[in-house]
């Protein structure tokens, strides 16, 4: 505690001038372009009178779509913070050679690396998935709406909690620099006692509480809310992962929940969980984190998996090959990825035995994930394929994840995992991997769906130019890596003494500097396509697709179906198509939708303001806010009258007025 | 509206859209249930600490030395009779008498309240006995799993209140009988963790 | 969140479950007495066997504590949780056996690993002396 008058302690616990970082000069400026960005945006949406209409209609928004935009939006302000960390990384290494010793302090860098890997994760990868998972699944299963629709936005909001925390911790205190899982002992309060791992481990828990609702939520969707005949085996491949990532979030996240906890109540109130005397087993921790670590991962690239399975049949102009493999290996890969966390940490010391059964499960994953690679090449095989931008950066996929999976096949060899452990080759891999496989994965999908969801198509010449700067960028960024990560160098240093190695460092600069050409030329591809809207205007089925979410206008009305559909075939919408469907444009009914609540934004608000006041053992504000959280969920339960209704003509005019056919061309062109 | 003939002839036109509205239906039972079920994973890395950690004295009590079976034997009869009268509650529930249903609930809920007590209790005796989470990784993985489960039931109690006044005002509506359903299954499910516990944590924990 | 709102009204794929499970779990009279007697004898069991020192061998008594204990878990789920395979057309029973079967990986495998850590890393470690005079 500062020494100052006891007043001041019990009222703002740890917290003081000194605790912001002005001495910082590079923190210092960011805050500066962070504030004035952000009062710009204010002042600009203030300025417009857009308060209201942010608030109405999406922020106290319960529509799976407006959340689905949402999340996506939060994903994309979060990969230009995880990736300003990458390449400030990048530059300092490729930097820091002999006596020049950098412009990041081995503190600083710390911060960085671990924020750069728990913000790309959990903030980027998972707010996409669930983006994505949002947006698309209820449309696919011909739904109004998830099962949940007020936790749905509650669990929206709880992310946003996480993130507010971890921006926080930029600028008042710092953050954590016990790496992207907050391993034990540096993240005990001995060798950690800032507020930094108190700030990772609140910001982790109250999004992982929003990620394990979204997780409920959407298995309950799928399992109740499909239109009728959609079996089991007729469901869209993106839907079955969908339920296999959720299911997976069900059974994984309470074990990050609980590691966590355990972890704080060792910093808090003095436990020996992880600690390195009284018993403590640092060990444990590192056991508990990969039981969640591992499915982790499955859970980020299902989802691709599915959204790969929707790209390759559209733009080849085929029948998935291979769907109920492709199901059975998606589930397979559901339970096996629960068996094989142990290769995160062969060189603790489990011994042969315990490592052999591990390194074969993990090998055994292999299978499943290389029969899906076969599936998507037999898929376009014959087929009339189209080099759009989502197939683009499908075929980007196949080529950059299979050397990824491959390198990971290399590494689940024990004895061979016994040199590359916590190698740069270990970070090239999983980069390759996740980006490889995720952030093409989530380009592809932004290009694919951005229609649906606006109306009108994305730039091709920026997205195909952000696609090379990625492709190109990638290999110029990770190939260096291998080679190092094969020459011993270990991961995670600030500062080299080897000159000779310099070379490939800035080598890896070079294409993390590709990569971020590749990042400004999605975000001109945005800029681009919003300024000729007009011209890329598209209608309700731009891709001649399959399934069920090209059936309604777009952007879809907020009920999405005025009739639920009946689906015969597993490609629905085009069994639609070839059978002569006609659009019907009268006898609507009325609709049941449930009404917007501002309650998941207060529910959320407060737990923040609950996370930072114990980040700063400000325990009155903990007790106040957390108190208040429970009054307001159980005032909440209190509301019984949570429907609204959309009578006949309204939805008329929906379908009406509805974006359906392209618009006419010319007037802009 | 659940089976729609699904028509393959192809002479017959085939039916795209359910013209009329059809009723609603609710996936809240089985979303609690996935709760439940996520919960086990608490409960489950806590065991595991357990485990791990459970003769970790670092030369201090063993379980041997702390444990009151006794006590426990209490504690266990009370969470098991109230899981009883809970059903008594659900079956009132079912031929929808308010008042005798309310009166098994308040009888529910005061034998957990007494649950909680004790086990308070217990704690804050071992606690005066130098016996705190801090004193050893074995009994912080007690107090840390005994305790969630404890934290468990006090929630349960409180849910169990603000239900018992819900059902009060508006009474045995389709919502709040789904309600008072989710908390029986909540009630069950930790009387069911306790099995655990007593076996694992206290009856195995004073063998070894 | 104790009270997940209710769903949009919508369309499903059959006529489900969320009334009938309602109606049909709540299980009688009889279920619940015979589920109470069946669980107190599987508690009382255990207890006795350990505080009555029945058993000289702590290992026979722990393995006998924890069959009882996983029988009692099977009792309870049957006439208190009313886990069928009918109840939301089988997917509580699914979901449930999934999450046994993780869990049992959860701690089998984790015991099985921190076993084997602790027996090659931390072979001096107090807490295995203790152990072994103990034993």
């Amino acid at each position: 505690m500062p020494d100052r008058p006891a007043i001041w302690n019990f009222l703002l616990g740890r917290l003081s001038l000194s605790s912001l970082p002005l001495d910082n000069t590079i923190v210092v400026w960011t805050f500066v372009a962070v504030a004035l960005g952000g009062a710009a945006l204010m002042a600009m949406i203030t300025y417009y009178k857009k308060w209201g209409y942010l608030w109405h209609e999406w922020f106290t928004s319960v529509d799976h779509k407006r959340l689905g935009v949402m999340y996506m939006v939060l994903g994309t302000v979060m990969l230009f913070r995880g990736f300003a960390d990458a390449i400030m990384m990048r530059s300092q290494q490729a930097v820091a050679f002999g006596s020049n010793m950098g412009y990041l302090p081995p503190h600083h860098y710390d911060q960085i690396f671990t924020a750069h890997g728990a913000i790309m994760i959990f903030f980027v990868a998972m707010p996409y998935i669930a983006g994505f998972m949002n947006f698309v699944m209820p449309l696919q299963i011909g739904a109004r709406d998830v099962a949940f629709p007020f936790l749905n936005n509650f669990s929206f909001w709880l992310t946003v909690s996480g993130v507010v925390l971890f921006m926080t911790s930029l600028f008042i205190g710092d953050f954590s620099h016990a790496g992207w899982l907050g391993m034990p002992p540096v993240s005990e309060l001995k060798q950690s006692p800032g507020p930094g791992v108190d700030y990772y481990i609140w910001g982790l828990q109250l999004s992982g509480l929003g990620t394990l609702l979204t997780g409920i939520n959407f298995v309950v969707t799928v399992i109740k809310m499909r239109a009728p005949g959609m079996t089991l085996m007729k469901m869209p491949m993106f839907t079955w992962t969908t339920l296999c990532t959720s299911g997976l979030i069900v059974v994984t996240f309470p074990i990050l929940t609980a590691t966590l906890f355990l972890l704080s109540l060792d910093r808090y109130i003095g436990t020996h969980f992880f600690t390195s005397g009284f018993g403590g087993n640092v060990m444990m921790y590192v056991n508990l984190i990969w039981v969640w670590g591992h499915p982790e991962v499955y859970i980020l690239i299902l989802p691709m998996f599915g959204l790969y399975s929707e790209i390759v049949p559209t733009f080849s102009g085929k029948r998935l090959f291979g769907y109920s493999s492709m199901v059975y290996a998606t589930a397979s890969i559901m339970i096996l990825s629960y068996l094989v966390w142990l290769h995160h940490f062969f060189t603790m010391g489990s011994g042969a035995d315990v490592n052999s059964f591990f390194a074969l499960t993990t090998m055994l994953i292999s299978i499943p994930t290389g029969a899906k690679i076969f599936n998507w090449l037999f898929t376009m095989y014959r087929g009339r394929v189209r080099f759009t931008v989502p197939m683009l950066w499908t075929m980007g996929f196949l080529f950059t994840f299979t050397i990824g999976g491959m390198t990971g096949v290399m590494l689940s060899v024990a004895p061979a995992d016994f040199l590359l452990h916590n190698s740069l080759f270990l970070v090239a891999h999983f980069h390759n991997v996740i980006i490889g496989g995720v952030v093409f994965g989530v380009f592809a999908g932004i290009n694919y769906w951005f229609p649906k969801a606006f109306g009108f198509r994305l730039d091709e010449f920026w997205g195909k130019l952000s696609f090379w700067f990625w492709q190109i960028g990638f290999w110029v960024a990770f190939g260096p890596l291998y080679v190092l990560g094969l020459m011993g160098v270990t991961r995670r240093l600030s500062h080299f003494t080897d000159p000779s190695l310099q070379i490939w460092f800035i080598i890896a600069a070079f294409g993390a500097f590709l990569i971020l050409l590749g990042i400004l030329s999605f975000v001109m591809q945005i800029y681009v396509s919003i300024r000729h809207r007009d011209r890329l205007a598209v209608g309700s089925d731009p891709w001649d697709a399959r399934t069920l979410e090209w059936s309604t206008s777009s952007p879809p009305p907020p009920y999405n179906f005025a009739f639920i559909p009946i689906v015969h075939d597993r490609d629905t919408w085009t069994d639609m198509k070839k059978h002569g469907y006609q659009r019907p444009m009268e006898g609507f009914n009325a609709i049941h939708m449930p009404k917007n609540t501002g309650t998941g934004v207060v529910l959320a608000a407060l737990g923040t303001v609950f996370g930072f006041a114990m980040v700063w053992y400000i325990w009155w504000l903990a007790v106040v806010s957390f108190v208040a959280l429970i009054a307001v969920a159980i005032v909440h339960t209190f509301n019984y009258d949570r429907d609204s209704h959309l009578s006949a003509e309204e939805v008329s005019q929906f379908e009406h007025n509805g974006n359906w056919e392209p618009k006419a061309q010319g007037a802009t062109a | 509206m659940n089976t729609v003939a699904i028509d393959t002839a192809p002479a017959e036109p085939r039916k795209f859209l359910c013209l009329e509205e059809a009723h609603p239906h609710n996936g809240t039972l089985l979303g609690f249930w996935l709760y439940l079920m996520s919960d086990c994973f608490i409960f489950a890395s806590l065991f595991a600490c357990n485990a791990v950690l459970g003769t970790s004295y670092a030369g201090g009590p063993s379980g041997h030395d702390v444990f009151d079976l006794t006590g426990l034997a209490v504690n266990t009869a009370l969470l098991l009779i109230s899981s009883v009268t809970f059903g008594f509650a659900m079956l009132e529930m079912a031929r929808q008498r308010k008042r005798a249903m309310l009166g098994w609930l308040a009888v529910s809920g005061l034998l957990a309240a007494v649950f909680v007590g004790l086990e308070i209790h217990e704690f804050v005796t071992m606690i005066a006995e130098g016996a705190g989470p801090g004193r050893s990784a074995f009994l912080s993985s007690f107090f840390t799993l005994v305790g969630t489960h404890g934290l468990h039931v006090t929630v349960g109690i409180l849910w169990l209140i603000v239900l018992m006044v819900q059902l009060g005002k508006h009474g045995l509506t389709e919502a709040n009988r789904r309600r008072l359903f989710c908390l029986s299954m909540f009630w069950h499910f930790l009387d069911l963790v306790w099995i655990g516990v007593f076996s694992y944590v206290y009856l195995v924990g004073v063998l070894r | 969140m104790s009270h997940p709102s209710p769903s949009v009204h919508d369309h499903g794929t059959s006529h489900d479950a969320g009334h009938e499970t309602m109606h049909a779990a709540h299980g009688s009279l009889r279920s619940y007495l015979t589920g109470f007697v069946l669980a107190a004898i599987l508690t009382i069991i255990p207890f006795w066997l350990v505080m009555g020192h029945v058993i000289a061998s702590p290992q026979t008594t722990i393995l006998i504590v924890l069959g009882l204990a996983a029988v009692q878990i099977v009792v309870h789920m049957i006439y208190f949780l009313h886990l069928d395979t009918k109840s939301e057309n089988g997917w509580n029973m699914l979901a449930f056996m999934f999450t046994v079967v993780l869990v049992v990986i959860v701690l089998g495998a984790s015991i099985w690993v921190m076993y084997n850590e602790n027996a090659n890393m931390m072979p001096m470690s107090p807490q295995y002396i203790h152990h072994k005079q103990g034993a």
